[in-house]
């Protein structure tokens, strides 16, 4: 039972990870059309976010420690970072110790400024190109972001713990009597994750710029003939996608530590987690997203991986393929959307 | 209307001389290496080494490190510099003055990795660089590839930073030499270690990179455990590919298993660590024991990514900057000053090869390949940080002592992330080169190859 539990919760915290890439993915489609192939690349930017903001936090000046000695016997030059030394070292300390959730603060803001520059300045040139098109040239942007972030931070995946006061295990089935230790980490990045997935339905359904926005997805003409100015909509759009994908990457950071290829890691299975949900339907998406987090970790238990011998590797496509056969448009796909 | 200028006669004719252009560099390399006798002998006054490392993909960081060393090798080979381990080295034929008196330059190619990648780079280096060996690399995988490449080819390869029983076992090759340790001497070491520190009744739960060097190594660790008591509760391949662990780290919880072994390398073990520290691994009670992790192929670069998580996580290695004696202390000192870190362990292993090769060269006194393994063949040495040393003729694998190393508790400084645990005797790793597990009866070196 507590097995099946803990695979669950698994599921749902890479479920989470799926869903608000995912999220992002559908968005993009479903306003501009475009299949954004460097999405991935914007999860493993707002991951390398978290990494920034806790580097620049652990600037430090150096002072000489004549009393102790490096690694080839020099005196040893000891390290003082200046946010403690400005606020004084227990301050300075919780400061650094807290860099990952106050990363989400600096992400937001480069993120959107990262997907206004990308639409603008790259991707409304492919607006009336072919799909295959749109894809090779995101992809070959999200390699250009790859190759820049390991220039400045190497290949070596980077530690970033979260607070000391979010580390370690909870045991969540201790209300109900047995045993079920979960990290808290992943305990508040599935909240965090429901959290922004709620905030952007809400957007598009309680504010008028959601509805506009909705109408542009249903009937992008007839919008414009009403003499608003849809594109410029789609493009914030197109930021805020990045926004979602960015934190979902901002609060990854502690879960694995972040290098320079994690989207790519994330970015085939987030176009399949699309697929099976139902081109440009927003819930879909989501749904899928949790779907096949909790399926795939179920094909990883041993009992799994016994009886069917590399079911872990194959489940999510297998159930892509099942959900493609039945159900061509995806689970919760709409009528007319890819079909032209 | 397109109107083309293509006639049968005009196709004919360019294609005979095509055909022609191609042929003819073939005719004079052909020419020139059977007046010669193996491929690449250098004719000027300079000898070009191949260094062959991961330069982009996953294992960036590592390549570059073991390409920081190669360089230094060079210059310390071509007088320049503090000399480094050529003061130490018990052999004296080296002298600053090149290889055989020839300066040498050195071309590198990127293996990305990948063994088609580095078969690709290689070939290029051999046959258009006119590389006289190939020495680097950092994965059993394309180890086994390249040396592969390197005996059809006829130059010699110096393997980097590969732990597969396999690359000295069923694979090995005339043309091949291993300084790097094994799986097994890995098992053959941490066992009593890990039989003192955690006692001999202990449940172990293995979680394994699903290709050659992860086989290899779970097979090694499992022999040597369960020879001194330990129980295997289930060993479970990981694709090699995986990112999150968590699927994987849950079931350990529920087994009744009270240690876990790990192995992973590079950003697989950096991230099953991590998420087994998650879990709460390290503070539970098992069985009335405390509850451990093995990783049992450690390097500086996986220490540094894995951060606090490798605390107190016990695991071997090849080398480590802080062994101290004589050739160790001048590498460090020689590594250090000029790129102001200490040397990694695949960085101590390449530049060991870069020297045992030239060494061999300038005894064997030619750069003929089947004279370089001949001198290096039974060669005994000291002085190049390791200690005492044997590169041995049946398998070409260099037989020293191994470390066993934890994760330090108190580091005082960013390189200070490993501590050692014991110097392990080479006597108590070394096994028989028809061991079972190095492909029995039938593994052979077959025969050298000077190519041409």
């Amino acid at each position: 039972m507590d097995a099946i539990l803990l695979q669950i919760l698994n599921g749902l915290d890479k479920g989470s990870a799926y869903a608000l890439i995912a999220l992002g993915l559908t968005l993009i489609f479903g306003t501009l059309g475009v299949v954004n192939f460097a999405h991935g690349a914007l999860f493993m930017l707002g991951a390398f976010c978290a990494v920034t903001l806790s580097k620049l936090l652990q600037l430090s000046f150096v002072t000489i420690d004549a009393t102790k000695k490096d690694f080839l016997g020099n005196p040893l030059k000891v390290e003082t970072p200046y946010v403690e030394a400005w606020f004084g070292p227990e301050i300075g300390a919780s400061i650094i110790d807290w860099a990952v959730p106050l990363s989400i603060l600096l992400a937001i803001p480069v993120m959107i400024a990262v997907g206004l520059i990308m639409e603008r300045g790259l991707i409304k040139h492919f607006y009336k190109r072919e799909h295959a098109d749109q894809i090779l040239v995101t992809f070959g942007l999200a390699i250009v972001l790859q190759e820049v972030i390991k220039y400045y931070f190497g290949a070596n995946p980077i530690q970033t713990p979260p607070p000391d006061a979010l580390t370690g295990v909870a045991n969540l089935g201790a209300w109900f009597g047995f045993d079920l230790p979960y990290p808290i980490w992943r305990i508040v990045y599935f909240s965090f994750a429901a959290l922004v997935i709620f905030g952007v339905f809400a957007f598009l359904q309680f504010t008028t710029f959601g509805m506009v926005v909705r109408a542009g997805m249903a009937d992008r003409e007839t919008v414009g003939l009403l003499g608003i100015n849809i594109d410029r909509r789609f493009t914030i759009m197109f930021a805020i996608a990045a926004a979602v994908a960015g934190l979902a990457g901002v609060m990854y950071a502690p879960i694995n530590p972040p290098n320079y290829h994690m989207g790519m890691d994330f970015l085939v299975l987030s176009f399949v987690v699309v697929v099976v949900g139902g081109m440009g339907s927003l819930p879909g998406a989501v749904a899928a997203g949790f779907l096949l987090g909790i399926l795939e970790s179920f094909a990883s238990t041993t009992w799994a991986t016994t009886t069917i011998p590399g079911i872990n590797q194959i489940i999510i496509y297998v159930v892509a393929i099942i959900v493609l056969l039945t159900r061509p448009r995806g689970l919760m796909g709409r009528k007319g959307v890819m079909e032209d | 209307m397109s109107k083309s200028n293509f006639t049968r006669r005009g196709v004919l004719k360019t294609g005979a001389v095509a055909g022609a252009g191609v042929a003819l560099p073939t005719i004079f390399t052909a020419q020139s290496a059977s007046a010669s006798g193996y491929t690449n002998e250098p004719t000027g006054s300079n000898v070009t080494l191949g260094f062959n490392v991961p330069q982009t993909g996953p294992y960036a960081d590592e390549g570059n490190d073991e390409l920081l060393a190669q360089q230094l090798a060079v210059e310390h080979l071509n007088g320049m510099g503090d000399g480094g381990c050529l003061n130490t080295f018990t052999s004296k034929a080296l002298k600053g003055n090149g290889i055989l008196g020839k300066k040498v330059d050195f071309v590198t190619g990127d293996t990305q990795t990948k063994s088609d990648a580095a078969r690709a780079s290689a070939k290029t280096m051999i046959e258009k660089d006119g590389a006289i060996m190939i020495n680097g690399g950092s994965s059993s995988g394309v180890a086994v590839a390249v040396q592969g490449l390197c005996q059809e080819a006829g130059v010699i390869f110096m393997a980097g930073l590969t732990h597969s029983n396999d690359t000295t076992g069923k694979d090995r090759k005339a043309n091949g030499f291993r300084h790097f340790f094994n799986a097994y001497m890995s098992a053959a070491a941490l066992a009593p270690v890990l039989a003192k520190e955690l006692g001999a009744d202990r449940r172990a739960y293995h979680l394994t990179a699903d290709y050659t060097w992860g086989w290899t190594q779970e097979e090694s660790i499992v022999a040597s455990t369960e020879a001194m008591g330990w129980e295997t509760v289930n060993a479970v391949k990981t694709p090699l590919a995986s990112t999150d662990f968590s699927s994987y780290i849950a079931p350990v919880l529920n087994s009744g298993a009270d240690v876990l072994v790990l192995n992973h390398y590079g950003g697989n073990m950096v991230n099953s660590l991590t998420n087994a520290v998650q879990f709460g691994l390290l503070d539970k009670l098992v069985n009335g024991k405390d509850f451990k992790i093995v990783v049992p192929l450690y390097s500086e670069l996986m220490a540094a990514g894995a951060g606090e998580n490798i605390k107190g996580v016990l695991g071997s290695m090849n080398y480590n900057w802080q062994l101290d004696n004589e050739g160790s202390r001048a590498f460090v000192k020689s590594f250090g000053e000029k790129y102001g870190k200490p040397p990694s362990n695949s960085a101590q292993t390449c530049y060991a090869q870069v020297l045992l090769y030239a060494d061999a060269c300038e005894r064997a006194g030619t750069f003929n390949p089947c004279g370089v393994v001949e001198a290096l063949e039974g060669f005994e040495f000291d002085g190049l940080g390791n200690g005492s040393t044997l590169y041995r003729a049946e398998d070409h694998q260099c037989f020293k002592d191994v470390l066993v190393v934890r994760g330090a508790q108190n580091p005082t400084n960013q390189y200070d992330t490993l501590e050692i645990v014991e110097v392990t005797p080479a006597a108590q790793v070394t096994y028989p080169p028809n061991h079972p597990m190095f492909g029995g009866d039938e593994a052979s070196l077959g025969e050298c190859n000077k190519g041409a």
